[in-house]
């Protein structure tokens, strides 16, 4: 199934940071994404919602390449990266710069066993940055953008592993954001959290916006309904429907599209 | 591709990634120390001893002409000794593993034991050397003689035997003792009749690789006084008048072939290096035909979908 | 009416049987407990009778030979005419043999182990696993042979004045006799860290090589320390390579390139002599021995529980 809508409609976003064209996806031999069409807009939040199994996480991996991890695993179609164009899953492109333009936040919030500080750090470090004074200024940066900043800022050497579930994950979304991404990817950012930190990230999320492009996948509707601006429904490896969380969430072109969002079946 | 963050990404990863095949370079050059050793070794004892081993070595006692010297004694005193562990040692290993494994509660007394057996695997093997002179061989009054080395290696290899039954034992998943119990089995009927039988391959493993370091083992059996230099056998076990069987040789003085290879290599002179070699070769190659089955058999069981 | 009473009567019987029969069972089954009970003694047992033996033999030595000579003195030679007893020598040789060991062996054995762990191909693991432990099974009699004939000759060709007997050869056997067991443990711990940890840092755009120095050695640290203790445990407790390559002189040196005695090459020594039972010179075999079961203990405490702490925190 691939996207009707032409680029000029009101239902494609104008400013594209990325975009998926015919974008499959096999582990082995089973075939996990099929032939998928996704815009995502720049200086916005999409979200990617769809029952378990959708290959919602997937999807969200091949941006960043986590798969070349493992092995196996093989990429058709192309990811584009805007403004180059550059096709990220090009055999030519090395996974590892694609990683330095674009990062990721984990489902389970995964700090490393180091210091807030070192945490935050651990990127520019990678990059070869060592003055202490261009990392102080970063980390600081990161964490206000985080806003993690005020709650952390008297104990930047405690351990990460000290800080609360919904602490430790805006720990690791300064750490993303501390290199300065141009894609900010997150996957199932508030399910293992509590209500209290699930909002406070949520409440994040719509501030970062306007600073990075965010592509987010949930399991949770209601989030994706309250945080994005663009949504995408996928299921069985396939995209469904895609378009404006409002007019996807009131009015959904595709019955099962309908069927998914009032809990016909999930 | 261009990016707006970092300043020269190209130059970063070029950078990183020639440390990285560096790095992977002194990883493989690491392993193939090790591995060299090895093959280096062998190598050197195959070279300098390959050519002593006939039958007259391997029938001949030592002696001061280094030509004349065999190993005779060394190989019959490790055999018998072998069978005093495997007797003394298998059957105590496996039924401690047995009781630790299925009767053993939580208590303290259990703690004990487990650190006990752990602590156990980490003292040096002189020290039950001292063990076995001070209790075996004066208190005990049993002299310097194959029964005490065989006990002694036993203790040795305990903790080795009791390790590896354990994993066998635990690998033998819970539906199948449920099954039995449910069908009115006890707890030693259920070991006997279906833990146990599937848990063979583990046991044997654990023997093989126990039996194979009482072998080579030389300073607990120095330490009881074993002999370098022993010019007649244990009595037989074997005699020609009833009861046919004699346990003298249990009280007999004896050595063993890593003692033998000891003896010879101690030697002042060039003379022995040859005998020295030439055991060392039946020594490795008995070890690592040891170890090499042991390894075989856990492999054969990994790739073994036996429920 | 006959058959009736006879039937009344069968039943209570076969109670009582049956009663007997899994009286009988239990007991059965009770005294195979004990018996397997007793079985698992037998390591409790050994260890206590280990320290008791050794302190007992070594009271007698201490009763003639003051604490502070047996620390304190340069020279160990109690079989002289004129006897020394002091430790240091011995202690001296044991610490250069197990430092030449872990200089040959952390810095081969934490490469090795990290590149096992994050680098290798499957393959190569499963090849090199059984081989690195076919390594540590070869008898050290054999590795003894090893440093005299081969090692030592070989580094002569570098140095010279290289005495046939020396710390340095029978050092760097040890060093490579415990690697395997190095490796072996180091590349478990670093296992045990969770991939996500891995992809958190991945994800930042590092390296394989950034990922395991940055990410999984510290996170594993504690596993890998534990790994190091307990090959110094092994190599203070080795006898035979320095045994036969390292001479049986004790010397106070802090020179590898002088030969030694080392306290187990000492054991060896008294042993292959002829000492009556209870003499000084015999009981001093066990007051050596003591100094040594004392500092391995310490060591495998130590470095069990560090592999406690790892294990918990993962």
């Amino acid at each position: 199934m691939d996207l009707v809508e032409s680029p000029h409609d009101e239902h494609w976003p104008k400013l594209l940071k990325a975009e998926t064209r015919a974008l499959s996806f096999s582990y082995g031999s089973r075939l996990a994404l099929k032939n998928l069409s996704v815009p995502i807009a720049e200086y916005q939040i999409t979200a990617l919602i769809g029952p378990s199994g959708c290959g919602k996480s997937t999807f969200l991996r091949c941006f960043n390449r986590m798969h070349d991890l493992y092995d196996g695993n093989r990429y058709e179609g192309e990811i584009l990266l805007y403004p180059d164009k550059r096709n990220i899953l090009a055999n030519d492109v090395d996974p590892i710069e694609v990683r330095m333009r674009i990062a990721m936040v984990f489902q389970k919030p995964n700090p490393f066993p180091k210091s807030i500080y070192e945490n935050v750090a651990y990127g520019l470090r990678v990059r070869g940055t060592t003055e202490r004074q261009v990392l102080d200024e970063k980390v600081e940066q990161a964490l206000r953008s985080a806003a993690l900043w005020e709650e952390v800022k008297d104990r930047m050497l405690a351990h990460a592993t000290s800080l609360s579930g919904g602490q430790q994950q805006r720990l690791c979304i300064a750490r993303a954001l501390a290199t300065d991404p141009e894609l900010l990817l997150l996957d199932e950012p508030t399910s293992a959290l509590d209500p209290i930190a699930t909002a406070n990230i949520e409440e994040l999320l719509l501030d970062l916006k306007s600073r990075v492009t965010i592509l987010t996948v949930t399991h949770n509707m209601q989030q994706a309904a309250r945080v994005s601006d663009w949504t995408a429904f996928m299921y069985l490896g396939e995209l469904v429907e895609f378009g404006l969380t409002k007019q996807l969430f009131t009015t959904p072109s595709k019955k099962q599209t309908e069927d998914y969002i009032t809990g016909r079946f999930g | 591709m261009s990016a707006q963050s970092s300043p020269h990404p190209h130059a970063s990863i070029a950078r990183r990634k020639i440390a990285e095949a560096l790095f992977k370079v002194l990883g493989l050059c690491s392993l193939a120390i090790g591995v060299g050793t090895l093959v280096l070794l062998f190598g050197a004892l195959v070279f300098e001893g390959i050519t002593r081993i006939d039958w007259q070595f391997l029938m001949s006692f030592p002696s001061r002409h280094a030509a004349q010297a065999g190993i005779l004694a060394a190989w019959v005193g490790s055999t018998l000794i072998m069978l005093v562990t495997a007797v003394v040692g298998i059957p105590l290993g496996v039924a401690a593993a047995i009781y630790l494994e299925e009767y053993a509660r939580r208590t303290w007394m259990t703690e004990l034991i487990e650190v006990t057996v752990t602590n156990l695997a980490g003292v040096p093997s002189i020290i039950y050397g001292l063990l076995a002179l001070g209790l075996f061989v004066y208190i005990l009054g049993l002299g310097e003689s194959i029964l005490v080395a065989g006990l002694t290696l036993a203790l040795l290899t305990l903790p080795v035997v009791i390790v590896t039954t354990r994993e066998a034992i635990r690998a033998i998943p819970v539906e199948i003792r449920e099954a039995a119990y449910a069908l009115g089995a006890t707890k030693w009927q259920t070991l006997t009749h279906h833990v146990l039988p599937y848990s063979v391959a583990g046991i044997l493993t654990g023997i093989i690789l126990a039996l194979s370091r009482a072998i080579g083992e030389t300073a607990p059996l120095v330490t009881i006084g074993a002999l370098t230099f022993i010019a007649f056998l244990p009595p037989a076990p074997l005699t020609t008048q009833p009861p046919y069987l004699s346990f003298d040789w249990l009280l007999s003085p004896f050595t063993v072939m890593p003692i033998q290879m000891f003896g010879w290599v101690s030697r002042p002179g060039e003379d022995f290096v040859g005998n020295a070699a030439a055991a060392g070769v039946l020594l490795v190659g008995m070890t690592l035909t040891m170890n090499g089955v042991a390894i075989y058999l856990r492999y054969r069981m990994r790739k073994q979908v036996s429920w | 009416m006959a058959g009736q009473e006879a039937i009344r009567i069968k039943k209570p019987d076969a109670r009582v049987e049956a009663a007997s029969r899994r009286r009988a069972r239990q007991r059965r089954e009770r005294a195979i407990e004990g018996g397997l009970f007793f079985a698992a003694l037998i390591s409790v047992a050994a260890t206590v009778t280990i320290i008791g033996v050794l302190l007992s033999e070594s009271v007698g030595f201490f009763r003639a030979v003051p604490l502070t000579d047996f620390f304190t003195d340069t020279l160990w030679t109690p079989l002289f005419a004129d006897p020394h007893y002091g430790i240091l020598p011995l202690l001296a040789g044991t610490l250069v043999t197990s430092g030449v060991g872990l200089l040959v062996a952390i810095p081969l054995g934490t490469v090795a182990a990290i590149y096992l762990s994050e680098f290798s191909s499957s393959r190569l693991r499963e090849v090199m696993k059984p081989a690195l432990e076919l390594l540590g099974a070869v008898p050290t009699v054999v590795y003894g042979y090893f440093a005299l004939v081969v090692v030592t000759p070989s580094l002569q060709l570098l140095w010279p004045d290289l005495p046939g007997f020396n710390m340095l050869g029978p050092g760097i056997v040890i060093g490579i006799m415990i690697m395997p067991f190095v490796i072996s443990l180091s590349e478990d711990a670093m296992r045990a860290v969770p991939m996500v940890l891995r992809e958190g840092s991945y994800a930042m755009g590092a390296t394989r090589l950034q990922t395991a120095w940055r990410v999984v050695v510290p996170a594993a640290t504690s596993g890998i320390v534990a790994a190091y203790v307990l090959g110094i445990s092994r190599a203070v407790g080795e006898t035979m390579v320095v045994a036969i390559a390292a001479g049986q002189n004790p010397n106070l040196t802090w020179n590898p390139l002088e030969p030694a005695a080392t306290i187990t090459a000492y054991i060896v020594q008294v042993a292959l002599g002829d000492l009556p039972h209870g003499s000084i010179g015999y009981q001093s075999i066990f007051a050596a021995g003591l100094v040594l079961a004392v500092m391995t203990f310490a060591f495998n405490i130590l470095g069990h529980i560090m592999r406690k702490r790892f294990r918990e925190v993962y």
